[in-house]
């Protein structure tokens, strides 16, 4: 049997959905979720440079003890700014957004999303809100540190803390709009014979992310009001001169932030549970435990933000009931790391770029996952809350996890969204670059933060310039490591070589349609007849197009080692 | 435990620290066993199934019950040793002991205020000795900060409108850092100060105002200024709501019963420790004791200080300047 005929057809010739329309009206009034999922991957793309520079001035900034490149007032707006764009307006989006939007409805075979409007309506959304938020940073900035704590937020900052809180409180619907979304299209558009347990686990992730979005950010949407209500009229619910209750506060604030944690690294986890089966040519070991352990994560995630809270007054037994579920939500990103190193066993494992990306991953989140341990646990976190150990935790998990794995799954979709490849080399030297300078910059930081060098200070005890000049010097090479994807996958959107319909040769769906695919995304309504990560043998794979006739296929020493159970 | 020829370990001065250091030792060699583990296999794996050819399709391997069992009770288990060892230290170190000196800890944008039990007021330090036990009772001005002793392994959040507390025992003499730990604002690096823990008999020195080799006169003049005799006896004993000091020493004073007495030290003691005694004619009992307050080195300080004490300018002893009664008091003594 031949594979079909638009397996056939190049590319250029082809009508996808990037050359079916024109003009910037075509985009801007698009209802077609892989050209929101682009007009997300450019708006993140915006704002994770403004981040970055951030970072940059930071780092320059700690090279020396003194505070002597920045002035307090300055350093304390950027490194507030930093966190802000970078949690609010780059990690929480990032991975459903742009990849999520793009290739949900194409793994689970559906035409588009349930809402294509609603789907347009969240990136307008999220524009306007980083619109403002834009306007606050020109304004004059904001001071409080992306946490807001009340009261410096509410009574002793003079920064626009209500135009900064108004751009996240609007943003924060987008994702509302997306988790909707995401969750009626899985339940009700998978394509034929795509049952639940026979999803991708990319998608399993996307469900679970999309469960904390729906049911967290209402709550700092509330928080975000509650403070504004604040500082504008002083009603008292937070500032203690009035009778509120500053702990109140952080509470609020942390009952949606702690899972927002998990709304960044969730779809980071599906990403790595895709590459991770997917390059080493194997169904993942464990595939109901890990489906299920996002969901576990989901739901606990909901019930630990009190270890935020150990050193705040909180009563003795609240942390012991926090402290206890903190390490019990450990558990499932446990069984994932298990799982994904098991799933290596015996596979055909290649070291396509993300691969590297992955194997990273796996690396970092789990010294990021571990390390977050030391903060469950009462007696240390007392010592270690509000340093560097914090700050080095957080990234291992948010650039370790979050970052690698965005990357990672760009590079691997690449060839699906824009129809070309990537150059190969280069995406390799960026992947090792990113992983040395990561590690330089935030290695030292535990050390750093166990030996008492608090976070949010401009200027330091000179004690601590050892770790901060390693910390710069890292940050300088992370610097380097993500402008070269930046430019290189820029370059091969027009120079690249053109890519296949399945470059990777993988059984998924959204590997059997064109790259780039068709506006309505199948040309036929696809029929899942298999489970997922089921590679089947190689005369099976030319009925499916995993292979093209051109390869030689017949000449080739194809291994079988078996057939799938 | 020993714990000084660790590298990267701050300083353990307290007797909390060397717990939260052996349960960290704990967390750092499991967290090393795991990342070492995870990392080795992988790196074996990816080695040894590396892809040999583009059509190599490996047998799938569905899971295993038992290893998904192993590898989630494991780490349960672990987990829970390292929760209880946690939260036992903790809940420890909550219970504040009920012999444990307080000491009053005032945060407000950008510094500490810290006023020890005897009176003793300090700004940005805090001088406590080896072996006592120190409870801290902290509150805040303005917003909230956090204090910070990494040498003590002890932080707590200060806050506006309530007290925290928060006890240690020093065990080692020394400086050390105190950092606000909580963001609070422009200068919040700039919120820092030491923490001087010194043996019992230096801390004693120290408290009574004798801590180097200072005049006693400037002793009793700190002393002076961290009691409060400056609100009512002026900053140079010029007198206000309290006589005046200056040139009081040796003088006759007029009593409110009528009565005259000589200035002399055991008048100044009398007057310190039980002030009601002889009141100076023209004053109201105001003045609160200092009975046991004072030690008797003290005293002697104080005296120094107020011996040193010199008429200033044309005589505001006796001129009737802005405060008449206070001059009008204190007679030259018919020496």
């Amino acid at each position: 049997m031949k594979a079909p005929e638009t397996f056939e057809t190049p590319a250029a010739e082809r009508v996808n959905y990037i050359n079916a329309q024109y003009g910037l009206k075509s985009w801007l009034l698009t209802k077609d979720h892989k050209r929101i999922g682009l007009l997300y991957l450019g708006s993140i793309s915006f704002f994770f440079l403004i981040g970055g520079l951030y970072a940059m001035f930071i780092r320059l900034e700690l090279l020396t003890p003194q505070g002597d490149f920045l002035s307090s007032a300055t350093y304390n707006k950027v490194f507030t700014q930093h966190g802000i764009i970078m949690i609010f307006f780059f990690l929480i989006p990032s991975i459903p957004a742009t990849l999520g939007n793009f290739l949900v409805p194409l793994m689970i075979g559906a035409k588009d999303l349930a809402f294509p409007r609603i789907n347009l309506l969240s990136w307008y959304i999220y524009l306007l809100g980083g619109i403002i938020t834009i306007y606050a940073l020109l304004a004059g900035g904001i001071d409080t540190g992306w946490t807001f704590y009340v009261p410096y937020s509410t009574t002793f900052s003079n920064s626009y803390v209500i135009a900064t809180g108004a751009g996240i409180f609007i943003s924060g619907f987008s994702s509302i709009l997306t988790g909707l979304n995401f969750i009626v299209t899985i339940h009700t558009m998978r394509a034929p014979g795509m049952t639940w347990f026979r999803m991708p686990l990319f998608i399993w992730a996307h469900y679970a992310t999309s469960l904390i979005m729906i049911l967290g950010t209402p709550v700092i949407a509330i928080t975000i009001l509650l403070l504004a209500f604040e500082r504008l009229a002083h009603v008292g619910i937070f500032d203690p001169a009035n009778g509120g209750d500053p702990v109140l506060f952080q509470h609020l604030f942390w009952f949606y932030s702690h899972p927002a944690v998990y709304i960044m690294v969730l779809p980071g986890m599906g990403i790595i549970s895709e590459l991770i089966a997917n390059f080493s040519r194997k169904n993942i070991f464990g595939y109901s435990f890990v489906a299920f352990s996002s969901l576990a994560i989901a739901v606990f995630g909901f019930l630990v933000w009190g270890h935020h809270l150990f050193v705040a007054s909180q009563s003795v037994y609240a942390g012991m009931i926090f402290s206890f579920l903190s390490f019990a939500v450990a558990i499932p990103s446990a069984i994932k790391v298990f799982n994904w190193t098991a799933t290596l066993y015996k596979g055909s494992i290649s070291y396509d770029t993300p691969m590297l990306y992955a194997l990273g991953f796996i690396g970092l989140f789990t010294i990021g996952g571990m390390t977050g341990l030391f903060l469950a646990a009462l007696a240390v976190d007392v010592h270690l809350s509000d340093t560097y150990f914090v700050v080095a935790h957080f990234h291992y998990i948010m650039v370790g996890g979050t970052l690698l794995a965005y990357l990672g799954g760009l590079h691997y979709w690449w060839p699906k969204i824009t129809g070309r490849m990537y150059p190969e080399g280069w995406g390799r030297f960026s992947a090792l670059t990113v992983f040395v300078g990561f590690n330089l910059t935030f290695l030292p930081q535990f050390i750093a933060g166990y030996m008492g060098m608090p976070r949010r200070y401009h200027a330091y005890p000179p004690e601590f310039q050892v770790f901060n000049v390693l910390s710069s010097a890292g940050a300088s090479i992370l610097g380097v490591g993500l402008l070269i994807p930046l430019i290189y996958l820029i370059w091969s959107m027009r120079y690249g070589k053109r890519a296949e319909a399945n470059p990777w040769h993988l059984p998924g769906l959204e590997w059997r349609t064109p790259s780039p695919p068709p506006t309505e995304n199948f040309l036929v309504t696809p029929v899942v007849t298999w489970e997922a990560y089921e590679f089947a043998p190689p005369e099976e794979l030319r009925v499916i197009g995993m292979f093209r006739e051109d390869e030689g296929l017949e000449n080739a020493d194809a291994v079988i080692d078996g057939k799938p159970t | 435990m020993q714990t000084s020829w660790i590298p990267f370990i701050p300083e353990s001065a307290s007797t909390y620290a060397p717990q939260v250091d052996a349960l960290y030792f704990y967390l750092s060699g499991v967290t090393v066993f795991f990342t070492l583990l995870i990392s080795i296999v992988l790196i074996f794996f990816v080695i040894k199934y590396r892809r040999r050819s583009l059509y190599e399709i490996p047998r799938p391997i569905a899971g295993s019950h038992k290893l998904e069992t192993l590898w989630s009770v494991v780490p349960f288990i672990i987990a829970m040793s390292m929760f209880a060892w946690g939260a036992q230290i903790y809940f420890h170190q909550y219970r504040t002991p009920k012999n444990a000196d307080e000491i009053y800890v005032v945060a407000k944008q950008w510094m500490w205020k810290i006023q020890h039990s005897t009176g003793q007021r300090e700004i940005n330090e805090l001088h406590v000795p080896v072996g006592r036990k120190i409870k801290l009772i902290m509150t805040s001005e303005d917003t909230i900060h956090d204090f910070f002793v990494p040498a003590f392994r002890m932080k707590a959040d200060v806050l506006p409108g309530r007290y925290t507390t928060q006890w240690f025992e020093a065990t080692k003499p020394g400086t050390y850092h105190l950092f606000c730990a909580e963001y609070c604002g422009m200068n919040h690096s700039g919120m820092i100060g030491s923490v001087i823990v010194m043996q019992p008999t230096d801390f004693d020195n120290w408290l009574s105002g004798n801590a180097s080799q200072q005049a006693p006169a400037v002793a009793g003049q700190q002393l002076y200024e961290s009691l409060g005799c400056v609100s009512c006896h002026g900053a140079k004993g010029e007198g206000g709501r309290g006589p005046s000091l200056a040139g009081l020493f040796g003088r006759r004073v007029f009593l409110t019963n009528s009565q005259t007495v000589t200035a002399d030290e055991g008048y100044i003691r009398e007057s310190i420790e039980n002030p009601q005694a002889k009141l100076v004619s023209g004053f109201g009992p105001i003045m609160p004791t200092f009975q046991g307050q004072v030690s008797p080195e003290q005293l002697i300080q104080m005296m120094a200080f107020i011996k040193s004490l010199q008429v200033t300018g044309p005589q505001p002893a006796t001129s009737a300047a802005p405060s008449p009664q206070a001059g009008a008091q204190t007679l030259p003594t018919p020496r």
